[in-house]
């Protein structure tokens, strides 16, 4: 579909976005741009708000001042469903699935609801082509084709990692919001996933919200640091890793 | 419209919501701490009712019958906690409600067994088989009365129990936090069984004290524990207050709206359409009430995590 | 997997068929009153696949099914006693209002969740108990005779069901139907869009499907399925009262439900057999057959959840 072509305007921009939890400040001032291929990664600190900034632009989550603009429109206070529908999907830090449904229903699940309403009675969903060969062909793409009739509440953790993705994609998102896709995952899975999500990079955009540094930094084109709700560096990866604060305020404490 | 008959009327609401207090009361704990829907409560309070009537045939006194059959109630509860239900507690609501939908089956057809099948009628004490005259001129069954003072007695000494005693201190607890109470090294199955026994007792001192009116009768505890279910539901489930609160408010309404909501009526209806209409908006009032509290607070008026 | 798909075709197909042949074998055996029994019995399945539909499918815990029984029922008696006897008038009058109940029910009810949701819908089917309660001029407790079943008489066509035999095919074949209407439902992006609010709601939802939208349409499925048995068991009996719409009846309906396996497509019909028997066997046994009846359910909540379907019908996903 699309290489890695800049466009004048981001695919995602937020403006001056705030979002406070009683006393305890989220988000604050931040303004940040997705353009379209691009895989943005947002690090932090536990506590830095990345979470908070996932909920924002996925819509669970209203802002308390500042605006989100996707697509030169403004989408500021939209819904879930609504964003979903506009091409921003996300993926949960906890995994969360239909465990008595086996893989390919799963991504049924999510096709039907990027097709529109459910409202038909007859046709089986099974034979029913517009909802089953792309969810076919997302589970190809992320290596799951061979597993589709297994139940999802029987896959290995990894792999519900790996589902939960699949389960976004296959609503066509344009904007891929990933929260923390590597948590819980051994060495091995992770490294699995980085290259997973290097072959998707050219159709999709993405904002990454990861622990796992080795994954970020082998995936990101550009990378926000946060600290509590601000950004305190913005840069391409090369460029976080020499920088001054950076260092001082995260990295240095976390590998302490 | 005379002001002695909506006094009347209203005393009649009273009592109703009286006994549905002493029913919902142990239903909103027993659902409140051991989150358990128990539809055979309604059960324990028609045992309660041919308890108390055995017991004073036998021992020619309502109240030595009633002393008597208060504790046998108590251990009941206390048995069937320990052989049925407790095993209920672990699992999904849909699961207790058939359950003990079963255990009514059960226990109506042992009352049957043990009963026959007719009911029990209980004679009044003469102390308590008059009238007394209140201020108006109104003139009011002694019974219903005593009925009306028990009640408000026990609701007394349930709010003691409840906020001043160690015991209540763990049950106000167990409502609101169940883990904490159980992490706190309380033996919780203990007090369980006790609540339990609590509730049940109660129950059975509504069934107790309804038998002289309408006899001690199979299948008497179904209609009523609807009732108290809507009342803890209104109340929020949990709370002592708010079942007395909604208990009170049930039974007057219910009350108030068969003896005037066809007068009501015929204000606004012409006079045969009001008259087929108002008995059968009377008798869904309640659960009209129901419906509006939970579209409007599902939680109910008074959710026990508030107190 | 395949041999439990197996089994599940052949023990299905054995009840149907022992439905089909039921009106022959049960006189030649002697025993008559069995025809009936079934035709009981096919009945109440018809209204446990619908209860099966929301219970099952959807997990939604309706305990007031009852009520658009009664109100299938109750349509039914009231046109007989205005001597409207015309079928094509009776019956789709008496499943717009059991659909039009379970629409406005279920719309509010769905704004609940977990044993609010229980007792929300116990309360609306008491209301409707209590209206049958308070219908003097429909027989208030006492309940309605339907001195005429209902006529089928439109230009050359006359259909009637006065004759048993003819009424006990008539719902066979509408059992059938249901069935088979069902089963197209659960496996269709709607029937997904259920069983997957069922399994994981909140998931759906921000999926973007509004899934309050699908319950409550399936609620109003279920509701118009139960008026339909309704609509037989007031035609079968020739009697309805408020008793076929107290809240005992939704307990049982939902035991049947249960003791066939929920979520399953035959489970409600498995059930309504095994319960309509086991109550037929032990009545007969003794008059005090509750006394055994009552511990047996509990045991069969307690023990055997899956249900009678849940060991021969669990082929049905892959199918």
């Amino acid at each position: 579909m699309i290489g890695v072509k800049k466009m004048v305007s981001p695919l995602l921009r937020t403006r001056a976005l705030n979002k406070s939890f009683g006393g305890i400040v989220a988000t604050k001032d931040l303004s940040i741009e997705i353009f379209e291929g691009q895989i943005c990664a947002v690090i932090g600190p536990n506590g830095a708000g990345k979470t908070t900034l996932v909920n924002l632009l996925s819509g669970n989550l209203r802002a308390d001042s500042g605006d989100i603009i996707f697509e030169d429109d403004n989408v500021t206070g939209l819904s879930p469903s609504a964003l979903c529908s506009r091409g921003i999907a996300r993926s949960f830090q906890i995994t969360s699935i239909f465990p008595e449904f086996s893989l390919l229903e799963n991504v049924c699940f999510s096709v039907q609801a990027s097709l529109g309403h459910s409202f038909h009675f007859w046709k089986d969903v099974r034979a029913d082509e517009r909802v089953i060969n792309p969810a076919k062909e997302v589970l190809e793409r992320i290596g799951l084709l061979s597993r589709a009739n297994v139940l999802a509440g029987n896959l290995a953790h990894g792999e519900k990692r790996q589902l939960e993705i699949a389960m976004v994609l296959a609503t066509r998102p344009k904007l891929l919001l990933l929260d923390e896709p590597m948590a819980g995952m051994g060495a091995e899975e992770s490294r699995h996933l980085v290259t997973l999500l290097n072959e998707l990079r050219s159709d999709y955009s993405m904002l990454l919200v990861e622990h796992d540094m080795d994954a970020v930094f082998a995936l990101a084109d550009k990378i926000t640091v946060l600290v509590y709700g601000k950004s305190i560096a913005e840069g391409k990866p090369s460029e976080i890793k020499v920088n001054n604060a950076v260092l001082e305020a995260y990295l240095g404490s976390s590998e302490s | 419209m005379e002001i002695s008959f909506v006094v009347e009327q209203l005393l009649n609401g009273f009592q109703l919501g009286v006994l549905l207090f002493l029913l919902a009361a142990g239903l909103t704990l027993v659902f409140g701490i051991m989150d358990l829907v128990n539809l055979a409560h309604g059960s324990i309070y028609m045992i309660g009712a041919f308890f108390a009537a055995t017991m004073t045939l036998a021992l020619d006194s309502f109240i030595l019958g009633i002393i008597i059959a208060l504790p046998m109630t108590l251990v009941l509860g206390m048995v069937l906690e320990f052989i049925a239900l407790r095993t209920l507690y672990s699992r999904g609501h849909m699961d207790q409600v058939l359950a003990t939908f079963g255990l009514i089956l059960f226990l109506n057809e042992l009352v049957r067994i043990i009963w026959g099948p007719a009911g029990l009628a209980i004679p009044l004490p003469l102390l308590l088989d008059g009238s007394i005259s209140l201020p108006l001129g109104i003139v009011y069954p002694t019974y219903r009365m005593f009925i009306i003072l028990i009640g408000i007695i026990v609701a007394i000494g349930l709010y003691y129990l409840v906020s001043k005693t160690r015991l209540g201190m763990l049950i106000r607890a167990g409502a609101s936090n169940r883990t904490m109470v159980g992490a706190l090294g309380i033996n919780i199955r203990l007090l369980f069984t006790a609540v339990f026994g609590l509730g049940a007792m109660l129950a059975g001192l509504a069934g107790m004290l309804i038998a002289p009116i309408n006899q001690a009768q199979i299948g008497m505890g179904e209609d009523i524990l609807i009732l108290a279910f809507v009342v803890i539901v209104i109340g929020g489930i949990g709370s002592i207050r708010g079942a007395f609160i909604a208990a009170i408010v049930a039974g007057v309404i219910d009350t108030m709206g068969r003896a005037f909501l066809d007068v009501l009526l015929l204000a606004l209806l012409p006079a045969n359409a009001a008259e087929a209409a108002g008995p059968a908006l009377s008798s869904m009032l309640i659960y009209f009430l129901m419906a509006v509290v939970l579209i409007f607070r599902p939680q109910g008026l008074f959710p026990a995590r508030n107190g | 997997m395949r041999l439990k798909k197996n089994v599940q075709e052949i023990g299905v197909s054995c009840l149907f068929i022992l439905f089909a042949i039921i009106p022959i074998l049960a006189p030649a055996i002697g025993e008559a009153f069995y025809v009936d029994v079934f035709a009981r019995i096919m009945i109440w399945s018809i209204a446990a696949v619908g209860l099966n539909l929301v219970l099952g499918y959807g997990g939604m815990i309706s305990f007031g099914h009852a009520a658009y029984i009664g109100l299938g029922g109750y349509t039914i008696a009231i046109f007989s006693f205005h001597e409207i006897n015309n079928g094509f008038i009776q019956w789709p009058v008496a499943l717009l209002i059991s659909g039009l109940a379970a629409l406005l029910f279920g719309a509010l009810s769905l704004r609940t969740r977990g044993v609010y949701f229980i007792m929300i819908t116990l309360a609306f089917a008491q209301m409707v108990y209590f209206l049958g309660v308070s219908a003097d001029k429909y027989g208030s407790n006492d309940g309605l005779n339907i001195w005429n079943r209902s006529e089928f008489k439109i230009y050359g066509l006359d259909f009637s069901i006065d004759d048993n035999l003819t009424f006990y095919y008539l719902t066979f074949t509408i059992l059938i139907l249901i069935v088979f209407l069902v089963r197209r439902l659960v496996n269709s992006r709607f029937g997904m869009a259920i069983q997957g609010t069922r399994s994981n709601e909140s998931r759906l939802e921000m999926l973007g499907v509004p899934t309050y939208v699908y319950k409550l349409t399936a609620f109003v499925i279920s509701g118009v399925i139960c008026g339909l048995a309704g609509i037989l068991q007031a035609n079968f009996e020739r009697f309805v009262s408020p008793d076929m719409m107290d809240w005992p009846r939704s307990g049982e309906l939902m035991f049947m439900v249960i003791m066939g396996g929920m979520g399953t497509l035959m489970g409600p019909v498995l059930g309504a057999t095994a319960f309509l028997v086991l109550s037929e066997v032990l009545s007969s046994l003794t008059v005090h057959w509750h006394l055994i009846f009552g511990p047996l359910l509990i045991i069969l909540v307690l023990y055997a959840r899956g249900g009678l379907g849940g060991i021969i019908d669990r082929g049905q996903k892959d199918g």
